[in-house]
């Protein structure tokens, strides 16, 4: 990694220049490198970012917000919408946020458990381990929405394959979508059949770049193969997992598709984790003011983890940039 | 690379493992071998309850899904690739140079501005929704690609921006410092040595934001109305609701959707774990 500023320095020229030239001339390629990006995320999302914020603090819906021909009409209404989430009063806050938590948990566990199981299979000198690594990658490059169709077309309780299955062997059907638990889990099953590719392909990676003579050393010393993974593996892996989790954290939280696209955060409610319900009390609804403040909220949330998570894994001399 | 070392593996372990491999491989194709076996039978067999792999397989869903509607689906198509290509591209070109400014440089402002892009991972995009649709309003950018394009660029330049920082971490400060003393420029030596060398990273980069277009649903849903500017999963939503129950018409759209992704997915895959980990680690 590069420590100092600028990586490659030009000689210093004989005349004194002043600070602001110096400064220029010291810095101008980083800045002119990162022009580009950081105009579209400050037009993009640092704006309307603070434009969500604002909305938070008003009364904006689909009838006072304003159009082409109707000059908006919503008013400043302060932390109004914010206290009635956070009382309870607009009643979904906390049930949907518990199961939310719930909901990114139970993934981020499955998706790291068996991605990393599948890791220390593949890593193994192994006959067809291309196909494997193939196949396991599979659900990674299927487009989301269409792995949540399928699913959803599978879980059906007249017609799916599932049920197909169940009445094959003379058992009963399931409506498998309708009852709040069992669509829970189901969703909770497509999200981690999507997600377990990236860990998997995170945790070989974070195999490979472990150094093997630990290994041989070990054995020598006489390790037991549970002893190596316990003080060489998982040591070794540390670093990736701790970036993978946080991202999959994020990720997970924020993910949309599966369970809008499976049960619409259906039956009752049941299902909808923030997001989902942030996006109906946007879309069905039009009360954009309670959307907007639902996602500052998240944001928060996340911010508030990511920040204590970072603290944790620092102390665990991490390397974070 | 061998977790073994050579040794030869007893016999039953050898069954426990491949028989370990052989269940998750089956569990990680089984969905999408489901879509394309429903996409070859006719719209009753899909309604039935009754268990069969094939049942007068034909193509005739895949024919009303491209020439029915007039073409719909295939302007469907269209528009997500052309909208996925240039997040891609734009967004690609973005991350590297961010990427690499990061990598190389520290300049005041260096630690807020990754911790920016660290925190745009964590938007949701439900807060940006109604800002995001006045400004492209005013911009006269909704309803077009390039309105689709700059926001995704939005969604996947910060995740890309910090693998390629990684990426190019891991590549030897030297072999700059040796070009620029043979009188390249800063940029040259940037888009001469540097890029060439992170083809890995790259890829994965591409792959990513290509994935992040193409399987956007929640933005496009908004940003995009009338059936003619709809992308893919926009529009294929409509064959299945409480109307409808196409699910012949939506496998074989399926299909034919996942076809360039698995396309471009094989072409990154042998890639995907040197560009990853290089990057993926260590921000």
């Amino acid at each position: 990694m590069a420590a100092t500023a600028p990586a490659v320095e030009r000689v210093r020229p004989p005349w004194r220049e002043s600070r602001v030239r110096r400064f220029v001339r010291v810095h101008w390629y980083a800045y002119a490198m990162l022009v580009p990006v950081t105009v579209v995320m400050l037009v993009l999302v640092g704006y309307p970012l603070a434009r969500g914020v604002f909305l938070s603090l008003t009364d904006a819906d689909a009838r006072n917000v304003g159009n082409r021909f109707l000059p908006a009409s919503y008013q400043f209404v302060g932390l109004k919408n914010y206290t009635e989430l956070l009382t309870g009063r607009e009643g979904n806050f906390y049930p949907v946020l518990a199961r939310t938590v719930v909901w990114t948990g139970v993934n981020v566990l499955f998706h790291y458990a068996v991605g990393l199981g599948l890791a220390l299979m593949l890593h193994r000198s192994l006959r067809g381990r291309t196909v494997y690594r193939i196949l396991l990658l599979v659900p990674w490059a299927v487009p989301t929405y269409v792995a949540a169709f399928g699913w959803r077309y599978m879980f059906n309780g007249d017609y799916g394959l599932f049920n197909q299955v169940l009445q094959g062997l003379g058992m009963a059907p399931r409506a498998w979508l309708n009852g709040p638990v069992s669509a829970f889990v189901a969703v909770i099953m497509v999200n981690v059949w999507l997600g377990v590719p990236f860990m998997m392909v995170a945790m070989l990676g974070g195999l490979q770049s472990i150094n093997q003579d630990l290994y041989e050393a070990a054995e020598v010393d006489g390790a037991s193969p549970f002893q190596r993974f316990r003080h060489i593996t998982l040591p070794g892996l540390r670093s990736v997992s701790s970036t993978v989790i946080l991202l999959g954290t994020i990720w997970t939280f924020n993910m949309f598709n599966v369970i809008y696209l499976i049960t619409r955060g259906g039956p009752y409610n049941s299902t909808s984790i923030l997001v989902t319900h942030a996006y109906i009390k946007f879309f069905d609804q039009r009360d954009f003011a309670v959307s907007a403040t639902y996602g500052v909220l998240i944001l928060s949330l996340l911010l508030v983890f990511a920040t204590a998570y970072r603290r944790v894994t620092r102390s665990d001399k991490e390397v974070w940039a | 690379m061998t977790g073994a070392r050579g040794r030869k593996r007893p016999p039953h372990r050898s069954v426990l493992l491949h028989g370990a491999l052989l269940a998750a491989s089956a569990i990680a194709v089984l969905p999408v071998l489901w879509v394309l076996l429903t996409s070859l039978k006719p719209r009753s067999a899909t309604l039935s309850d009754h268990l069969e792999l094939f049942h007068n397989p034909s193509l005739a869903a895949y024919r009303e899904v491209l020439t029915g509607n007039d073409g719909l689906f295939l302007r469907w198509f269209l528009n997500s690739t052309v909208i996925a290509l240039l997040t891609t591209v734009i967004g690609v070109f973005l991350a590297a140079t961010g990427g690499y400014a990061f990598s190389r440089y520290r300049f005041p402002g260096y630690r807020p501005m990754l911790g920016g892009f660290l925190v745009t991972q964590m938007f949701p995009g439900i807060i940006l929704i109604v800002p995001l649709f006045n400004i492209l309003t005013n911009l006269r950018l909704v309803n077009t690609h390039i309105g689709l394009v700059v926001v995704y660029c939005t969604i996947a330049v910060p995740f890309c921006t910090m693998m390629l920082k990684g990426y190019f971490d891991t590549i030897p400060i030297e072999l700059e410092e040796a070009a620029r003393v043979d009188g390249l420029s800063p940029f040259g030596s940037f888009w001469r040595i540097v890029i060439p060398l992170s083809v890995p990273g790259i890829a994965v980069t591409a792959f990513y934001s290509f994935l992040t277009a193409w399987n956007e649903f929640l933005l496009a849903n908004i940003l995009m109305t009338g059936d003619a500017n709809k992308t893919l999963p926009v529009g294929i939503n409509g064959y299945v609701d409480q109307f409808r129950q196409d699910w012949d018409l939506l496998t074989a759209a399926a299909v034919l959707i996942m076809i360039p992704a698995l396309g471009f997915f094989y072409w990154a895959q042998r890639y995907l774990v040197t560009g990853l980990t290089a990057g993926g680690t260590k921000y």
